[in-house]
C-alpha cells in the first residue's frame, strides 16, 4: 500500500452530494479527491431523479396523445416502444454522468473510481484506503455515500419478480399487472408511469393514507385523482407476506384490520432507504450513528472533528437538493468561510421543498396545516383550485390546488402544498419568499404573470387573507 | 457606491455633526465597519461602510457641525474604481471651515420651522426581511439595536425572537443570573448615559441656588386660571418657563452654548429662549422644547407644554420636538424635593433645577411672615458662564418670578 497523495478534502461518493461539495470545496480553494465507486452523480443522476423523470416523460406524452380528440387532435392507433422508451432515459443519465466527469475535470478535482474507507489518522491528517490498494491523506473528509432501498424482513428482492427501483425503471417487458409496495413520492411515480402505459397498478401504504408525509388536502386530491385514473389503492394496509411463485406474486394485506390476498405479475418494493454506512470504518474512528444514519451538526460535521456525512446517509429528508445544500454547507466550513450572500446557511428541514413528479404532480414546502396548528398556533389557510386558473384550463389541466398556510399573527409563509401540472416547477417561488422571510404582504403585492398556472400561487395567498379575486 | 453620504437618524434630520472619524485616509475596511460616528443634540450613531474598499478620502473634519444630511463626507475606493470626487455630478464635497472669530450666525436650530424634506433613506437603510421587520414591531424592537445574522448583516426572523443570535455588544433580553438581573439598555438610556457623562466630563459645572417667593406668582396663576377649564389651567411650571424666558432676554450671557468646531473653540449666544423641559417619560428622561419661550404668550406656552408631554410620555416626539434649544428647566418640585443640582444639558450653558415650593416663615422688616418658598438651583457650564453672570441671571429671575408682570414687558 503506498501513500499515493494528500488533498485538502476527500470527499467519498460521486452523488449530487458528494460532487457539489467538491466543486464548493475546489472553488474556495481546497485541493479536493472525490472517490466514487460506481457512477459519478450517484444513484439521483444514474438511478433515480433524472432516469425517472425520463420515463415520466414518455408516460404523459402517451397519456396526452391517448387524449388528443379533446384538443381536436386525431392521432389514430397509438404504440410505443419500450426498448426505445428506457433506452433514452439510460442515454439521458449517461450524458448528465458525463457532463459530471467535466465538472469534475474543470474544477481541478481528482476522481478515484473506487470504494474509499476511513483508515485512522496520520498525523493532523485522516487517512481515507482505496478498494485498489491506494491510500490518500486528507485534512478533512466528507462521507456521501448516499443509501439503498430499504428491504423488508422475509422479502428479498430477487430482481424480476420482486424487484426494487432499479430494476423497476429498466424492464424488458411490461407486466399486465403490478404490486406497489409504499405510497411516497418512489412509489407513486412508478404507478404514475406503469398505469399511464397501460399496467394495472394496486398500491399498498401501511399509513391510513398515500404520500402520507404531504399534507392531508393533497394527499386526499392525490388519493381521488389516483382512484379515478384506476390504480387501486389499499390504504392502512399492513403487508403480511410477499411471495413469488411462477408467474405471479402474491401479497397478503391486512387492510383496516381484515386480511385479503393481493396478486399481480410483479411487485415493486419502494418502502424507503436505508443509508450506506457499512464498510466505512465508522466504527473504528468512532463515529456516531443513530437508527442507521450518521449524527451530524449544522455544519454537517460528525461527532469526530474533520469527518462530515452529507445527503442520505447523514438523515432525512432523502432528497438530492438536501444532499447538495449540505454538501455546500460542509465545503464552506472546511473552507473557513463563513457563507455569506451566495452561500449555503444553517439548514431546516423544513425548507427543503419535497416535489413528487407522478400526474398530478405534488409539491411542498415547511409544515403541513396539521403540524402548523400544533401548539395552538393561530394560522391562515389560504386555498385556490386550477378549476379557477385560465391557464390550467386552457391546458386541459383544470384539476389541481394549491394550499399556503401563514402565521396569522406575523404573516409567515408556514408551508405551501401544491398538487396539479407543473406544481414542481412552481414551488420554488415559495422557497424564495421563505427563504427571503417574505410576508402575505410581499406575496400579495408581487404581480405574477397573466395567464400562467402561477397566478393560483398568487389567489391561494389572496384566499388566506379572504382577499381573493377569482374564486 | 464609493461616496459615503451624511447618513439621516431620522426621517425629519436635516442635519448632523460628525463627531469622529474611526478611520482614516488609506484604511481598508469592510462592509459593516464603522467607519464614523454621526451627532444630533439627542443622539449618536454609527455609520459603517457599505461596501470594501479603501478609504480614499475623507471630505468632512471630524467636529464639524451642521453637515447636511446627503453630503458628500467620505470615498470609499473599491479593487479598481475610480474616485468621482471632483467630478461635475458630485455635490461640493468640504463645507466651508466654521469661522473661529465671534460674528453673528444665523441660528441653525430645526426652531418651528415647516416640515424639512424628507431625508434619503439610503443611508439610514436597515437591512431586515419582512418577516423580521413585522415581528419586531409587534415586539417594539428597535431594528437598528439588533445585529442581523442573516447575508450581509442582514435581520432576520432568528434575530428578533432572540433565537440563536447574541447581540454583539449588548444584551437585548432581561436575563437573571443567580444574585442579579442584567437589562439591557433602551436607546434613549444610552443617549441618557452618554451625553450627560459627557457634559460632566467636559463642562465644569458650578451651582448657583437662591430662595425665591412664589406668593406673587401663585396669586397671579390663580388669577389666570379664574373660570378656566382644568385642562386649559396654566401651571406653575408654565409660569416659570415664560418667568425664565424673560430672565434669558435680559441676561444673554447665560442664553449660550459652548460649541467646539473643526477650527476651535466658540461661545454660541442665542437669540430667543428656546427652554427644554425635562419631562419623565416611560423610557427615561426627555427634554421636549418650547421654541422662542420669550415671544409666546403663557396660554400658548402652557398648551404646547401640554402636547409635548403627552408626545413625550408616548414616546412619540419628533427629532425637532426635543433636540437643540438654548436652556434647561428641570422641575422636581412635584416630588416634595427642597433643592437639587442637575446636570447640564449639552450644548446648553445652563439649567435651572426647581424645587418644591413650601410654606414657611420668612422674616420680612423685622416681622415674621409666612410666604410659599422656593429654592432655585441653576447649574452653570463655567466656560461659558462666571459666576456673577450667573448671581445676576439668578437674581433677575427672582425679581420676575416674585414680580410675575415682568415676565410679559
Amino acid at each position: 500500500m503506498t501513500e499515493k497523495t494528500h488533498y485538502d478534502l476527500v470527499v467519498i461518493g460521486g452523488g449530487p452530494g458528494g460532487y457539489v461539495a467538491a466543486i464548493r470545496a475546489s472553488q474556495l480553494g481546497l485541493k479536493t479527491a472525490v472517490v466514487e465507486r460506481e457512477n459519478l452523480g450517484g444513484i439521483c443522476l444514474n438511478w433515480g431523479c433524472i432516469p425517472t423523470k425520463a420515463l415520466l416523460r414518455a408516460a404523459e406524452i402517451y397519456h396526452l396523445a391517448a387524449n388528443a380528440d379533446q384538443f381536436g387532435i386525431s392521432i389514430g392507433k397509438l404504440d410505443f416502444d419500450l426498448e426505445k422508451l428506457i433506452k433514452r432515459s439510460r442515454e439521458v443519465a449517461a450524458t448528465l454522468s458525463a457532463g459530471i466527469s467535466h465538472l469534475m475535470k474543470k474544477n481541478k478535482i481528482a476522481v478515484f473510481m473506487a470504494s474509499g474507507k476511513l483508515a485512522g489518522k496520520s498525523g493532523e491528517n485522516w487517512r481515507v484506503e482505496l478498494d485498489k490498494g491506494d491510500a490518500l491523506t486528507a485534512r478533512a473528509v466528507i462521507l456521501a455515500t448516499g443509501a439503498r432501498a430499504k428491504h423488508l424482513p422475509n422479502i428479498t428482492p430477487d430482481g424480476k419478480q420482486i424487484v426494487t427501483y432499479r430494476d423497476a425503471m429498466t424492464p424488458k417487458t411490461l407486466p399486465k399487472s403490478l404490486l406497489i409496495i409504499g405510497s411516497g413520492a418512489i412509489g407513486m411515480e412508478f404507478a404514475s408511469f406503469y398505469h399511464d402505459i397501460g399496467v394495472e397498478v394496486s398500491v399498498v401504504e401501511a399509513a391510513p393514507r398515500i404520500l402520507p408525509v404531504e399534507d392531508a388536502d393533497i394527499s386526499t386530491m392525490a388519493a381521488e385523482a389516483f382512484s379515478a385514473r384506476g390504480i387501486n389503492l389499499h390504504t392502512d394496509a399492513k403487508l403480511e407476506k410477499l411471495t413469488a411463485e411462477k408467474g405471479k406474486v402474491e401479497a397478503q394485506i391486512t387492510e383496516k384490520g381484515k386480511s385479503q390476498n393481493l396478486t399481480a405479475e410483479r411487485a415493486i418494493l419502494a418502502v424507503g432507504i436505508e443509508a450506506n454506512v457499512e464498510g466505512l470504518g465508522l466504527e473504528e474512528s468512532g463515529i456516531k450513528l443513530e437508527r442507521g444514519h450518521v449524527i451530524t451538526d449544522a455544519n454537517a460535521q460528525t461527532n469526530i472533528k474533520g469527518i462530515y456525512a452529507i445527503g442520505d446517509m447523514a438523515g432525512a429528508p432523502w432528497l438530492a437538493h438536501k444532499a447538495s445544500h449540505e454538501g455546500i454547507i460542509a465545503a464552506e466550513h472546511i473552507a473557513g468561510n463563513h457563507p455569506d450572500g451566495g452561500g449555503a446557511h444553517g439548514m431546516k428541514p423544513q425548507d427543503v421543498p419535497s416535489c413528487t413528479y407522478c400526474r398530478p404532480q405534488i409539491a411542498s414546502v415547511g409544515l403541513t396545516e396539521e403540524s402548523a396548528r400544533a401548539g395552538g398556533r393561530k394560522i391562515r389557510v389560504g386555498k385556490f383550485p386550477f378549476l379557477a386558473n385560465g391557464k390550467a384550463l386552457a391546458q386541459g389541466e383544470s384539476s389541481g390546488m394549491i394550499k399556503t398556510i401563514f402565521d396569522a399573527k406575523t404573516g409567515e409563509l408556514l408551508g405551501a402544498h401544491m398538487i396539479g401540472a407543473e406544481v414542481t416547477e412552481l414551488i420554488h417561488g415559495y422557497v424564495i419568499a421563505r427563504q427571503c422571510e417574505a410576508t402575505e404582504a410581499e406575496l400579495m403585492a408581487s404581480i405574477f404573470p397573466h395567464p400562467t398556472l402561477s397566478e393560483a400561487m398568487h389567489e391561494s395567498v389572496l384566499d388566506a387573507f379572504d382577499r381573493g379575486i377569482h374564486f | 457606491m464609493p461616496i459615503v453620504m451624511m447618513p439621516a437618524l431620522s426621517p425629519t434630520m436635516t442635519e448632523g455633526k460628525l463627531a469622529k472619524w474611526l478611520v482614516k485616509e488609506g484604511d481598508s475596511v469592510a462592509s459593516g465597519d464603522v467607519i464614523a460616528e454621526i451627532e444630533t443634540d439627542k443622539a449618536t450613531m454609527e455609520v459603517e461602510a457599505l461596501d470594501e474598499g479603501k478609504v480614499a478620502s475623507i471630505l468632512v473634519r471630524a467636529g464639524s457641525e451642521g453637515i447636511a444630511v446627503g453630503t458628500a463626507i467620505a470615498e470609499i475606493l473599491g479593487e479598481g474604481e475610480e474616485s468621482e470626487v471632483g467630478k461635475e455630478t458630485t455635490p461640493a464635497p468640504k463645507p466651508a471651515p466654521q469661522e473661529s472669530a465671534p460674528k453673528e450666525v444665523a441660528k441653525p436650530a430645526p426652531a418651528p420651522t415647516p416640515k424639512p424634506a424628507p431625508a434619503p433613506e439610503t443611508s439610514t437603510r436597515i437591512f431586515a426581511s419582512p418577516l423580521a421587520r413585522r415581528i419586531a414591531a409587534d415586539k417594539g424592537l428597535d431594528l437598528r439595536q439588533i445585529q442581523g445574522s442573516g447575508p450581509h448583516g442582514r435581520i432576520i426572523k432568528a434575530d428578533v425572537e432572540g433565537g440563536h443570535t447574541a447581540p454583539v455588544t449588548a444584551p437585548t433580553t432581561t436575563s437573571t443570573d443567580g444574585d442579579s438581573t442584567l437589562i439591557p439598555i433602551t436607546a434613549t438610556r444610552k443617549v441618557i448615559a452618554s451625553r450627560l457623562q459627557e457634559s460632566m466630563q467636559t463642562a465644569p459645572h458650578f451651582y448657583i441656588n437662591m430662595d425665591i417667593a412664589l406668593d406673587a406668582l401663585l396669586d397671579a396663576r390663580k388669577a389666570v386660571n379664574q373660570g378656566q377649564d382644568d385642562g386649559a389651567k396654566i401651571t406653575v411650571n408654565d409660569m416659570l418657563i415664560k418667568c425664565a424666558a424673560a430672565a434669558l432676554m435680559r441676561i444673554p450671557e447665560v442664553n449660550t452654548s459652548w460649541e467646539v468646531t473643526g477650527e476651535g473653540e466658540a461661545i454660541r449666544q442665542w437669540h430667543h429662549a428656546d427652554i427644554a423641559v425635562a419631562v419623565a417619560a416611560e423610557s427615561g428622561l426627555v427634554t421636549p422644547i418650547v421654541w422662542q419661550a420669550d415671544q409666546k404668550s403663557l396660554t400658548k406656552i402652557s398648551a404646547e407644554m401640554r402636547e409635548l408631554i403627552a408626545k413625550a410620555q408616548d414616546g412619540k416626539l419628533k427629532l425637532n420636538e426635543f433636540s437643540g434649544g438654548s436652556f434647561t428647566i428641570s422641575n422636581l418640585g412635584m416630588f416634595g424635593v427642597s433643592s437639587f443640582t442637575a446636570v447640564i444639558n449639552p450644548p446648553h450653558g445652563a439649567i435651572l433645577a426647581i424645587g418644591a415650593g413650601r410654606e414657611m416663615a420668612v422674616a420680612k422688616n423685622g416681622a415674621l411672615e409666612i410666604a410659599t418658598m422656593m429654592t432655585a438651583t441653576l447649574s452653570c457650564d463655567h466656560r461659558v458662564i462666571d459666576g456673577a453672570v450667573g448671581a445676576k441671571w439668578m437674581a433677575a429671575f427672582k425679581e420676575i418670578v416674585e414680580t410675575p408682570m415682568l415676565a410679559f414687558i
